[in-house]
């Protein structure tokens, strides 16, 4: 993997992808080891996003490694009407590795293919957010024992959430049983449904919490976003719907676990926080060390 | 314009003596059945509309398959058929008379390629390609009814909404 680019998880192989995960492991024993020093990442936040930056960063301290870089795109030379060829051009001589998250689709791959230094995408609007989605594979794995076979939900907004949509195509590797709940609004695509017939994979969608959740492997959790609806009305019926308290879930297995890429408004209960099944923040702890383990496979030093 | 007899099909003199309006050429390429409707994105596309050569071309002819059709007669030129194949987004049943000496010496059809380069416009209105300056760059996913995934945003963009550059 060394000096290649993560714009998207399909740019990986199912072995690649393993590999990572095992890394992820190490780092997770031992989270401090100096592997980085000497180098220089840049981390280009051409729109604000607190939680990644802070755990990419996090991650390139605990390694030994040097920030440049900026968290707004109002504070770059953006702000003076500078292309991302240019940008991307001129900070690729200042570092070994650039870190970039941009509202504009496709952005992360253009600028892969200009910089000369490994690229990671940190979320390129509404397509891609590869780190995301391994470290969302490494708490499954972690939690499951293994990535084979699981029954996964996905509850919320399935229409717009690029992390639902990288995970499922991800899951689908490893022979996951689907089912999606969510407001009619907002149903999982088409596109990926089919892509799961083609597979002969099996999912089912509900418009609510069923019984059926006491079957779940993995209830992974998104935000129903107000701006999403086209009438607000909608929203109004359906915000409650889509909210998972502690209550519902006493007869879930005990393997079960609740996941959420976070930030959470309101859409899991905060009497869920104490249950044993809820795992959000350790999920936001294995991000930490997920992205060790690609800053170093990206660099080639593990 | 005048009319051409005994035009060859398939190697053989055809029966029926056939009147064509637009001139015939001694050597270069015919490309018929062209969409009427995208005569003028042929023309772009292959950049016929930068060379020096004779050309000639008839619009709005009647044509049992596509209603009505296009053709165009390039004296002097003969495509590759990788750059040929770049017409196939707008004129999948275009059909390529090689001329020489007035002669059909051979015939072509157009395929759609696997990968479209710098022809077709993105759909997505938040894709990178439709900011800065980068070549488009999409994955054929359908042929019959073109579908096509861009490199960079991934996005579908359907016959419906195919917009040539």
């Amino acid at each position: 993997m060394k000096n290649r680019s993560l714009v998207s998880i399909d740019d990986f192989s199912t072995e690649e992808i393993l590999k990572i995960l095992d890394l992820t492991e190490e780092f997770e024993k031992q989270p401090i080891q100096k592997l980085l020093e000497g180098k220089v990442v840049a981390t280009l936040f051409f729109e604000p996003s607190t939680r990644t930056r802070l755990s990419f960063e996090s991650a390139i301290n605990r390694l030994g490694g040097k920030i440049v870089g900026f968290s707004d795109a109002s504070s770059s030379s953006v702000s003076k009407g500078e292309t991302l060829n240019d940008t991307i051009r001129t900070v690729n001589n200042y570092c070994d590795l650039i870190v970039m998250r941009h509202p504009i689709e496709g952005s992360a791959r253009f600028a892969s293919e200009i910089a000369t230094v490994p690229v990671i995408n940190a979320g390129d609007g509404a397509n891609q957010h590869p780190t995301q989605t391994l470290l969302d594979l490494y708490s499954i794995r972690k939690t499951q024992g293994k990535l084979d076979n699981l029954n996964i939900f996905l509850v919320g907004d399935l229409k717009y959430g690029r992390t639902v949509h990288s995970l499922v195509m991800a899951m689908s590797r490893w022979n996951a049983t689907f089912n999606f709940i969510s407001p009619e609004e907002l149903k999982m695509p088409d596109e990926f449904k089919l892509y799961l017939d083609n597979l002969g994979l099996k999912y089912y969608e509900h418009n609510d919490f069923t019984d059926i959740i006491s079957k779940a492997d993995i209830i992974y959790m998104t935000r129903v976003q107000k701006e999403r609806f086209s009438d607000p009305i909608e929203y109004e019926k359906v915000k409650n719907v889509y909210v998972l308290r502690n209550s519902m879930l006493k007869n879930t297995k005990p393997n079960m676990k609740i996941l959420h890429p976070l930030p959470r408004v309101n859409e899991i209960h905060q009497d869920v926080d104490n249950n044993s099944k809820a795992y959000y923040f350790e999920q936001a702890l294995n991000g930490v060390y997920t992205r060790q383990a690609i800053l170093c496979s990206l660099l080639g030093i593990k | 314009v005048f009319t051409i007899r005994n035009k060859i099909k398939k190697g053989r003199v055809m029966k029926e003596p056939k009147q064509m309006s637009v001139s015939a050429i001694q050597n270069g390429t015919v490309i018929d059945h062209v969409p009427a409707s995208n005569l003028f994105k042929v023309i772009q596309i292959l950049g016929l509309d930068r060379i020096e050569n004779q050309i000639t071309f008839g619009t709005n002819l009647e044509s049992k398959k596509l209603g009505r059709k296009a053709i165009i007669k390039i004296s002097g030129v003969f495509f590759e058929d990788e750059d040929i194949n770049r017409i196939a987004l707008v004129a999948p049943d275009a059909k390529l008379n090689i001329i020489k000496d007035y002669e059909v010496v051979e015939k072509k059809v157009v395929v759609v390629p696997d990968n479209i380069i710098g022809i077709a416009k993105c759909m997505n209105p938040k894709c990178i390609t439709n900011f800065e300056h980068v070549t488009t760059r999409f994955r054929v996913v359908s042929k019959k009814v073109v579908a096509l995934r861009c490199h960079y945003c991934e996005k579908i963009t359907n016959q419906e909404n195919l917009q040539i550059i």
